[in-house]
């Protein structure tokens, strides 16, 4: 049971990770100085997020494995996070949309597992992340609602935005054979109880955004769990991981 | 496409140590709940806050600085008004 545990804290370590590295893509670039601070912020929040669940899965397997192990010496195949926090940044509509689709699911996620999970190490975890995860909901909420409820050209890049991202959102309520055992057993929630909550977030603030919940299927973008993602994510490990791998062990 | 300028807020936050709000700076947001987001990432991010107040900047009613001259110059003259030529006991201890 413990390598499913490190496999799941791996998973929930890289889909932190690889949005947070997404979001700190705009540094410096963001559309005022506050939102630059804002997504940085926002960025900082899940790569800490990313740290903790490395570090546990590292206890977890007991090889030695580091919280550097895991971020800057995997490549892309070995990663297991979900398609959605891989895409592109697309503009500031799109990153927001993102941002909601995702944290409107780990906030009752972290919040669940707070409260019930039968293993401390991932209730401690969540019971720091689930405040940060609801100032997600609240930034990302509040920004698609006025983008959508903004100009006509805001609105077009919103929904152009809900449209692009909606097909890898079903991948969030997968889980393989290993997670569903955790789930029974009361390790980790089952993300088939957390649709209603994600549902009514989602109705809350595209109902105030003046959009439409897609009808489309939401599960043509999948496939980060087992490790087969998109041509984005290994351009941007690259990057990330680049000067680690260019310099083992430096510090600073 | 015309942009229009955001609307700048000022903002106070009330530090952990229980003293007044204080003025901090100011952030560009397009609405009050916007400007309350913006405060909290950008001036309360070392934990130093319990509390915020943003304040439209237009609604902030400022002294003219052409009349400092006339507003606070007759103070200089009035040392008396400090509170430094009483003698205060010991026992009153540190005040």
């Amino acid at each position: 049971m413990s390598r499913a545990e490190a496999q799941q804290a791996i998973a929930l370590g890289d889909d932190a990770l690889v949005l947070g590295h997404r979001l700190s893509q705009w540094s410096s670039r963001a559309p005022t100085l506050e939102e630059d601070i804002a997504l940085s912020n926002l960025a900082l929040d899940l790569i800490g997020q990313a740290r903790l669940f490395y570090t546990l899965a590292g206890e977890m397997e007991g090889e030695g494995r580091s919280e550097d192990d895991f971020a800057y010496f995997r490549d892309a195949s070995a990663f297991r996070n979900v398609i959605l926090v891989e895409l592109p940044n697309g503009d500031f509509a799109q990153t927001m949309m993102r941002q909601l689709l995702f944290a409107a699911f780990m906030h009752p996620y972290f919040a669940a597992t707070a409260e019930h999970a039968t293993h401390a190490g991932f209730r401690d975890i969540a019971a720091k992340a689930v405040k940060e995860m609801a100032y997600h909901v609240r930034h990302a909420g509040d920004w698609v609602i006025r983008l959508g409820d903004g100009t006509a050209a805001s609105h077009r890049r919103t929904r152009a935005a809900l449209d692009a991202l909606w097909p890898a959102t079903g991948e969030l309520f997968e889980m393989d054979a290993d997670e569903t055992a955790l789930a029974a057993s009361g390790v980790v929630p089952d993300r088939a109880t957390l649709h209603a909550p994600w549902q009514a977030t989602l109705d809350r603030v595209l109902g105030e955004a003046g959009l439409a919940r897609p009808d489309g299927d939401a599960h043509t973008l999948t496939g980060g769990r087992r490790g087969a993602h998109t041509a984005h994510l290994a351009p941007m490990l690259e990057d990330m991981q680049s000067l680690a791998r260019a310099h083992p062990g430096a510090t600073w | 496409m015309v942009e229009t300028a955001m609307p700048i807020w000022e903002v106070f936050i009330r530090p952990r140590s229980g003293l007044p709000h204080r003025h901090c700076g100011s952030v560009h947001a397009p609405d009050a709940t916007l400007a309350l987001q913006a405060a909290r990432d950008v001036y309360t991010r070392r934990g130093e806050s319990v509390s915020i107040w943003v304040v439209p900047s237009a609604a902030i009613i400022a002294s003219d600085p052409n009349d400092k001259d006339q507003l606070f110059e007759p103070t200089s003259t009035k040392v008396y008004r400090h509170p430094t030529f009483y003698d205060i006991p010991d026992e009153v201890g540190h005040m």
